[in-house]
């Protein structure tokens, strides 16, 4: 049976989806207010009796957040934290989480060579990606704002954020695609061979293959950059640039000695939210080459030993290296963060 | 900079090259989506719009006219329907090389094998001879070279929706999505509420671990949640990967940044209502949904288009907690999955890619405003 063209199985589904969202919410709701009503109701403050009133109401406040803060400290405990310890702790057991190995994991993992491979690639993606969206984001925002498409422009720039690394891995591969013959249907090296040179296969090119996986991850991540700084840069009190105008600084004076000191903390927040994410990065490694040809990198070989290794203790260390290069930017997060959620 | 005339022009032709090469890549995969599958695959999509010359094998479809003239049998047939605009330009035997010396012109007669010919004419139209009444259409098979106009076709789309299993992929990437993304908000918004508004002992404890676990790699709480999904599955009998577990580790995954945004928006609205609004007698419960919670849309909206951005795009995650089969496989899943069987079929790549692309863009586009209105106040995590 078919409505709309959408089968019967495919309605269920939504059907299910849409009670789900429904049940979820009332679910929600009804934890919130029960709560809330109940401890109303359990330590009322219109009792005769003063003294009863204020020591409820006073009882009342203490527990109330708790009330508002519990579903979100239970799903950020079980789905976070409980996982952050179990994940140290597998790392020192067996392939099963079974029983006890001591270091064995982490020396093994250290002995090998794919693992350091990928080390090596991580930290030349730390290197390259973030300076490379960082500087052509800061760029692209500085010229932006000074022409008249400048909106249209950026959102141009911005709208690959909105794609998926997997969609954006299939529509850089058609961009790298090699065909062996004259035609070349792959807009790169169509270019090359406009211009004369021999079309390559850029994909299985050792070492090189890395920086063109780096460019899918630039493209979508400059946007990000650019939409920051643009932001930041607008910030900048314009005496500050006039002043440098009328001291006869020329445009690129401006932008690095006037400009980019007065956003020092936004370049870093950008820096450091990208590289994290550069740390993360997984899909577009699996999908273009899955690590083959030298382009290993950590996310992905923790998800190689998750699902084809078969192994949670290995996994667990690989994990845990990306949670150790990540360490210290979640500690100056939080420094920079405490400094106005600390006193509120 | 920019203030001669000279600085202007090379300004607006820098932007002009970036956005250029930024858009190309999508363009790209856009244009070809509704190109024809041969077409893709000899030129480049950037010659889309022209005609395009090609080479291709022709298998007569129908040998049932085959009929008894002078002698031979023979047998008419068109490579082309009937008013295309394509061209003819050279024809020869299957095996022999088209540019090469055995290579015919429209008009001429090519001998096949087992006693079979053809004549070829420029339109297409060609007519097969033969000592022997043709039994097998392969053995009347020839190679031809030609002109033909631009095809722009919906068969792509047809074909995908129906044959490739993205129609359902596009479904369940909507089943997983949707309620990933309503759920979270609603928990977020009453913890940012106590986080901005409300006193008491460990507040401060709390924010500072919400920031730090903005950064947490997800890659950590794979394997501990997998194997609690697999006990839990496993005590109450039901599979382990379910939609319901997927909902609840989006859940999970995006609080830390729901919590984040939200309470960084809160903490700026005027105290002086909430103020008044205790001193009226209201409890927070009563300011969180009549006052705090209105005032925050525009916040829970920055927040509901992160979550859908990252929820619908999301590989890892669907992966391993939802896994595969028929009503499983998200979009990005299958397109990557297609990757793997279809490598080289731009066609049903090409169009994949852009229905996984395509709502997400548009979501996008439409609501940019509070996306990087978001982006600007929780660039702490981004991503």
């Amino acid at each position: 049976m078919e409505l709309f063209g959408i089968s019967q199985a495919a309605w269920g589904q939504i059907g299910f989806a849409a009670v789900s969202v429904i049940a979820g919410i009332v679910v929600c709701i009804g934890f919130f207010w029960g709560t809330n009503v109940l401890l109303d109701k359990a330590l009322p403050s219109d009792v005769t009796g003063g003294q009863l009133n204020a020591r409820n109401e006073h009882r009342r406040s203490a527990i109330r957040p708790w009330l508002f803060l519990f579903p979100a400290l239970l799903f950020l405990g079980l789905f976070l934290f409980y996982p952050l310890v179990m994940t140290i702790i597998n790392s020192f057991m067996d392939k099963n989480s079974q029983s006890f190995v001591g270091v064995d994991n982490w020396t093994f993992v250290f002995s090998q060579e794919a693992f350091w491979e990928a080390v090596r690639n991580n930290l030349m993606w730390i290197i390259v990606v973030p300076a490379a969206c960082t500087f052509l984001g800061l760029i692209i925002a500085v010229m932006a704002d000074r022409i008249w498409w400048g909106t249209f422009a950026k959102t141009l720039i911005f709208l690959p954020m909105a794609i998926s690394f997997v969609g954006a891995s299939v529509i850089w591969k058609f961009v790298y695609e090699f065909q062996s013959g004259d035609t070349q249907i792959g807009l790169l090296n169509a270019v090359i061979q406009f211009f004369g040179g021999d079309p390559t296969s850029f994909i299985d090119m050792a070492f090189w293959n890395n920086f063109f996986l780096m460019i899918i991850l630039i493209w979508i991540q400059t946007g990000f950059a650019m939409v920051i700084l643009s932001a930041a840069l607008r910030g900048i009190p314009e005496e500050t640039i006039e002043a440098a105008i009328l001291d006869g600084a020329n445009g690129f004076q401006i932008l690095w000695k006037i400009m980019v000191p007065q956003i020092m903390g936004t370049v870093m927040v950008v820096w450091t939210t990208i590289t994290i994410l550069v740390l993360k990065v997984f899909d577009i490694v699996f999908t273009m080459t899955d690590g083959q040809w030298d382009t290993q990198v950590l996310a992905n070989y923790m998800f190689f030993w998750l699902v084809r290794g078969d192994h949670d203790g290995y996994s667990s260390v690989v994990a845990l290296t990306i949670m150790i290069a990540v360490l210290p930017i979640m500690i100056w997060n939080i420094r920079q963060a405490s400094k106005d959620v600390g006193t509120g | 900079m920019g203030s001669s005339r000279l600085g202007r022009i090379v300004v607006h032709l820098t932007v002009l090259l970036l956005v250029v090469i930024w858009s190309l890549p999508t363009v790209g995969i856009f244009v070809s989506s509704f190109r024809d599958k041969s077409q893709i695959s000899s030129s480049g999509w950037w010659t889309a719009p022209f005609r395009s010359t090609q080479n291709a094998r022709h298998i007569p479809q129908d040998l049932s006219g085959q009929r008894l003239v002078d002698g031979e049998w023979t047998v008419d047939g068109r490579i082309f329907p009937e008013g295309s605009e394509s061209v003819i330009e050279a024809f020869a035997a299957t095996g022999k090389i088209l540019d090469g010396e055995d290579s015919l012109s429209v008009g001429e007669t090519a001998k096949l094998r087992r006693g079979i010919s053809v004549t070829v004419q420029a339109d297409g139209q060609y007519t097969i001879t033969s000592e022997n009444e043709i039994t097998r259409a392969r053995n009347a098979r020839f190679v031809y070279r030609a002109n033909e106009p631009p095809i722009f076709t919906l068969d792509n789309y047809k074909r995908v929706f129906t044959r490739d299993g993205i129609g359902q992929a596009f479904l369940n990437s909507a089943v997983v999505t949707i309620p990933a993304t309503f759920i979270p908000i609603l928990i977020a918004a009453f913890a940012a509420y106590a986080l901005a508004w409300m006193r008491y002992p460990g507040r401060a404890l709390i924010a500072a671990t919400i920031v730090g676990l903005l950064v947490v790699p997800l890659q950590l709480s794979l394997i501990p949640l997998l194997s609690l999904y697999n006990d839990v599955g496993s005590i109450f009998g039901i599979d382990a990967k379910s939609y319901w577990g997927i909902w609840m580790a989006h859940t999970g995954f995006g609080l830390p940044l729901a919590i984040y945004l939200l309470r960084n928006y809160m903490a700026g609205l005027p105290g002086e209502i909430m103020e008044s609004a205790r001193i009226d007698g209201a409890t927070h419960f009563q300011i969180f949904y009549k006052i705090v919670l209105p005032l925050s849309l525009p916040a829970l909206a920055s927040f509901a288009i992160f979550q859908f951005l990252w929820v619908w795009n999301d590989l890892l995650v669907a992966k391993v907690f939802l896994g595969d089969g028929e009503t499983k496989t998200v979009l990005t899943s299958a397109l990557k999955d297609l990757l793997g069987t279809r490598g080289g079929d731009w066609e049903i790549l090409a169009t994949s890619a852009f229905i996984t692309i395509i709502v997400p863009l548009t979501v996008f586009l439409s609501l940019q405003r509070y996306f990087v209105r978001g982006l600007l106040a929780g660039s702490v995590k981004g991503g």
